[in-house]
């Protein structure tokens, strides 16, 4: 058994056997993926519902466009009291060849996409009616466009953010209680090489990174949650693994400049959180006010759940992952750099 | 010294400050192979400092140290497959069974994992091998340590305190444990602030206090030259003080509320005269020991 191999089971096994940690690389940030995602919920997808009185053909295309749902109703009183009462956008009552449509001028938009098919259905039926042969055609195409489902930014965001949490503490805790507990002068008195220590340590934790990509993306696309992955999903691991070594690396700072396990958990987060919430991790960043977009691009974390989104579910290919790739190995590079130059073996 | 060989360890004027503390202050001492060499001092005499300079863990401000013909500092791997360095008791790794550290610190030294169960035998934790480091007792922590520091086969090892805050029973294990190291033709070099235990332990101890050696030899020669009185304590009782004061040799008896002691500097008339007398009954004899030499040396009370 190598060195390299008996340290990477070593490690392995100790975090298999710590259940505190499980609990926040596995569950925690999964617990935040299901309260978002059940919370946001898919509300884009829900038809608007009015109701309807009476029958006749324009009420029966109105239900075969399947762009609203009709609440029957027997008189137009109680419809137009529903209206009232807020409890449904519009009524449309039909007698005879009179369409009346009744809506609520609270909900601006709600109307509008009622008044706009309602219009159209009688425009269609009149038009049929006057047996005129249509001028026009509609040639109407739907596209996949940019803004997403909760879910579908929602997945890639918490993933980044689990990968970061458990890449910053996983190395700033293993190298704080290492050398605490002088298991670091051990290592330095063992003829095994730094580089074999360190890489281990990494690959250790690029595993428990993959791992927590798995279990995420499967929670997600449960039919609950409804993610879609796009066709090159694949794209992701090379980010999962040049995001861990941005964090490792960020950890090994934390690590450097904390004496206790205490000092690195609470540096830990506070490095985490703010980056967190300011990399678009639970809502779009695009939402944000432009400056702090910008403040944004100093976090590896902003440009982890950018590849993340646009190779996961926005179906973009590889030249997506260049600008991550290449901020998160610039991450790595400087900030191992200066991790390297104040570590320290021993308090 | 035993033997023509080369030394297993050369210290010479070792020094080491921390701002205006002088921590080891010019320590110079050979050990020989095979021998069990201890360093004793109070708590901050500069032992640890000490060991740390000689392991190559911490670079002296001066002086040399040699480690089987090697330097070791800075970093040598040539020289860290055969020194075995015995750390605190918690220095393992999270949450590994006994047999697993055993096996995870071998390997970083690419000795075979068999070698685990071996070393368990050694220091009697066969029963404990699959048992979390953690659930282990303190005694059985400090015996998983001193395995872990020998799991590559060193020939010299090193040991800081490996019997501080250890039960009277677990440091006469560990004690067991320490000579059957030294059987195996060992170095062995190690600190400890117990007096009578180094003198148990020991083929030779250096004392320190304040950074400095002030005395170099085996227990016994160093008890021997102290020219201290040899304590014999009676029962209170079987004889009177001016009894004793009339038996040649005795310079000094005096009396409690339980025993009378007698000091002398020839033992052997003294109780040879008590013995014809009749009065050996719960007789005790307590010569001069390492705590001894520590008042003489130093002008103060040994402690701790």
């Amino acid at each position: 058994m190598t060195a390299f191999r008996s340290l990477s089971a070593a490690m392995v096994k100790g975090f298999l056997r710590d259940k505190m940690t499980l609990f926040f690389v596995f569950l925690f940030p999964l617990m935040f993926l299901v309260v978002f995602g059940l919370l946001l919920g898919d509300s884009g997808s829900d038809k608007t519902k009015i109701a309807a009185v009476g029958d006749g053909p324009v009420l029966t295309t109105l239900e075969q466009t399947g762009a609203i749902e009709l609440e029957r109703y027997g008189d137009a009183a109680t419809a137009r009291q529903k209206v009232d009462d807020g409890d449904l956008p519009a009524a449309v009552v039909v007698s005879g060849d009179r369409v009346r449509l009744i809506y609520a001028a609270s909900d601006q938009v709600a109307a509008g996409t009622v008044l706009g098919i309602v219009s159209g259905v009688v425009d269609k039926i009149n038009l049929g009616a006057a047996n005129v042969p249509p001028r026009f055609t509609l040639d109407a195409q739907s596209v996949e466009d940019a803004s997403l489902k909760p879910i579908q930014y929602l997945t890639p965001g918490i993933l980044s953010w689990a990968i970061s949490i458990s890449g910053v503490f996983g190395s700033a805790l293993t190298m704080v209680s290492w050398r605490k507990k002088q298991v670091l002068r051990r290592i330095r008195l063992a003829p095994v090489s730094t580089t074999t220590v360190l890489t281990s340590r990494v690959l250790v934790s690029i595993g428990t990174a993959v791992a927590q990509g798995v279990v995420f993306v499967a929670v997600a696309l449960l039919p609950v949650f409804g993610l879609k992955l796009t066709g090159q999903w694949y794209l992701a691991l090379p980010l999962l693994v040049l995001g861990t070594t941005a964090f490792f690396a960020v950890g090994m700072l934390v690590g450097a400049f904390c004496k206790t396990e205490e000092a690195a958990s609470g540096a830990a987060n506070i490095v985490i959180m703010p980056m967190a919430f300011l990399s678009g991790t639970f809502f779009p960043v695009e939402n944000a006010p432009a400056w702090l977009q910008t403040v944004s691009n100093i976090f590896p974390l902003r440009h982890m759940n950018d590849g993340m989104l646009d190779v996961l579910v926005r179906g973009k290919g590889v030249e997506a992952l260049l600008v991550p790739s290449a901020v998160l190995i610039a991450f790595t590079l400087v900030v191992g750099f200066i991790a390297a130059r104040i570590f320290r073996w021993d308090d | 010294m035993t033997g023509a060989r080369i030394p297993a360890v050369v210290v010479s004027d070792i020094r080491k400050s921390y701002g205006d503390l002088k921590a080891v202050d010019g320590v110079s001492f050979t050990v020989a192979e095979g021998e069990f060499f201890g360093i004793l001092g109070p708590n901050g005499a500069g032992k640890t400092t000490t060991l740390e300079i000689v392991e190559g863990l911490r670079q002296a401000d001066g002086g040399q140290v040699t480690l089987l013909g090697e330097q070791p500092w800075p970093r040598n791997p040539k020289l860290l497959p055969r020194i075995g360095v015995q750390l605190q008791a918690s220095s393992f790794f999270e949450k590994l069974t006994a047999r697993e550290q055993l096996q995870t610190f071998g390997s970083l030294y690419g000795v075979s994992r068999r070698k685990a169960d071996e070393m368990l035998e050694l220091v009697g934790l066969t029963d404990k091998a699959d048992v979390q480091e953690n659930k282990l007792s303190g005694g059985q922590r400090q015996r998983l340590s001193i395995a872990c520091a020998l799991v590559h086969d060193p020939d010299l090892v090193f040991l800081d305190e490996p019997t501080a805050a250890l039960d009277p029973q677990a440091r006469r294990n560990l004690w067991d444990v320490l000579r059957a190291i030294q059987a195996r033709g060992k170095t062995i070099v190690y600190t400890t602030h117990y007096l009578d235990e180094a003198e148990i332990l020991c083929d030779r101890v250096a004392i320190m206090d304040r950074g400095r050696i002030l005395a170099m030899d085996a227990p016994a020669t160093l008890v021997r030259g102290l020219d201290a009185p040899t304590h014999v304590v009676l029962q209170k009782g079987v004889l009177t003080r001016e009894a004793a004061r009339g038996i040649t040799g005795v310079e000094e008896a005096h009396e409690d509320e339980v025993s009378l002691t007698i000091s002398t500097r020839r033992p052997a008339p003294v109780l040879s005269a008590l013995a014809e007398r009749g009065t050996l009954d719960g007789l005790q004899v307590r010569t001069a020991t390492l705590e001894d030499v520590f008042l003489d040396l130093t002008g103060r009370e040994y402690r701790a």
